[in-house]
């Protein structure tokens, strides 16, 4: 999909807060010089194309009352595609990556609860034979999440 | 706060997104049977409360052309991690910054950056920009690509009775 100055100005746009009022975006397309119903078409060809990913609440899980750790492991190469296995059984895995470093294999834990995350993470080192790093997130840096469009 | 079995519905029917409508709220009113104003309260309620951070869009980085990132870490001096964290979480090109904990010896790192570019050179000057801010604060740096994507489930919470 091709986009045009008007598309990215609604991108760029659309990463502040949605006002809470009647009309959300009526100001938006006063302030681009379009009509309203053509603002909410603009964003819905946007989200069929996949430029949007989505549109709307972000919830916080944790506040919701899951439980998130981002886990790392130095897995050595032979043994790889084993333990991936292992590893990528346990639903509580969500995404898994491969990266380039001495810690290799690199992994979110979702659980319902904050000791289910230590729980999962013996499990599978006993599984495995390998330490499961974790680095849950101990400050987040979110200030005006952007990406220029 | 407590998240009721009204506030739930509420979550249900957002979870794939807002109502594109002029009056979205009030679309969200008359699927569930309740007032714009009871809506726009439960809302207002959720994003005090850090349930519902904000009502925005996520866009496609791939899609807009950064098809390059790299996962950047930083070991930095914990008396300035708070501000400095702040500003780099502030960058455009930057997601998913945390402040996360080290893991003596081998990983030595407290600072945590997703860095999007649209090519990996990009990428490499953008991490170059980050260290001039992050300045003497800065002891080490590193930054791993990812080579294979090996799961990607995403994060589904089971619900609640």
């Amino acid at each position: 999909m091709t986009l045009d100055q008007i598309d990215r100005a609604i991108i760029n746009a659309l990463q502040d807060d949605l006002p809470m009022t009647h009309r959300p975006f009526q100001p938006l397309a006063e302030e681009l010089g379009i009509t309203e119903a053509e603002l909410l078409d603009r964003i819905r060809t946007m989200k069929d194309a996949g430029v949007l990913t989505r549109f709307g609440p972000f919830f916080d899980a944790a506040a919701m009352g899951g439980a998130f750790c981002l886990c790392a492991m130095a897995v050595p190469e032979d043994k790889f595609e084993d333990v991936l296995t292992k590893v990528n059984a346990h639903p509580e895995v969500a995404h898994n990556y491969e990266r380039k470093h001495s810690l290799n294999m690199w992994f979110v834990l979702a659980c319902e609860t904050p000791e289910g995350i230590g729980q999962i993470a013996d499990v599978i080192e006993g599984e495995t034979g390998l330490t499961v790093h974790q680095f849950p997130k101990l400050q987040e840096f979110y200030i005006g999440f952007r990406v220029a469009a | 706060m407590t998240i009721d079995a009204t506030d739930r519905k509420i979550i249900e029917v957002t979870q794939t997104g807002l109502p594109l409508s002029p009056t979205p709220y009030a679309d969200l009113g008359a699927i569930l049977g309740l007032g714009e104003d009871e809506i726009m309260q439960r809302i207002t309620a959720m994003k005090e409360s850090g349930v519902i951070r904000r009502i925005a869009a996520a866009p496609n980085h791939y899609k807009l052309g950064m098809t390059a990132n790299g996962m950047s870490v930083w070991d930095v001096a914990d008396d300035q991690l708070t501000a400095l964290g702040q500003k780099i979480g502030a960058l455009p090109y930057v997601t998913h910054c945390y402040e996360r904990p080290r893991a003596l010896p081998e990983w030595p790192y407290n600072l945590f950056a997703m860095i999007h570019g649209e090519t990996s050179d990009e990428v490499e000057e953008k991490r170059a920009e980050i260290a001039g801010i992050l300045g003497n604060a800065l002891r080490q740096k590193d930054i791993l690509y990812s080579t294979r994507i090996l799961k990607k489930t995403g994060l589904r919470l089971r619900k609640k009775g």
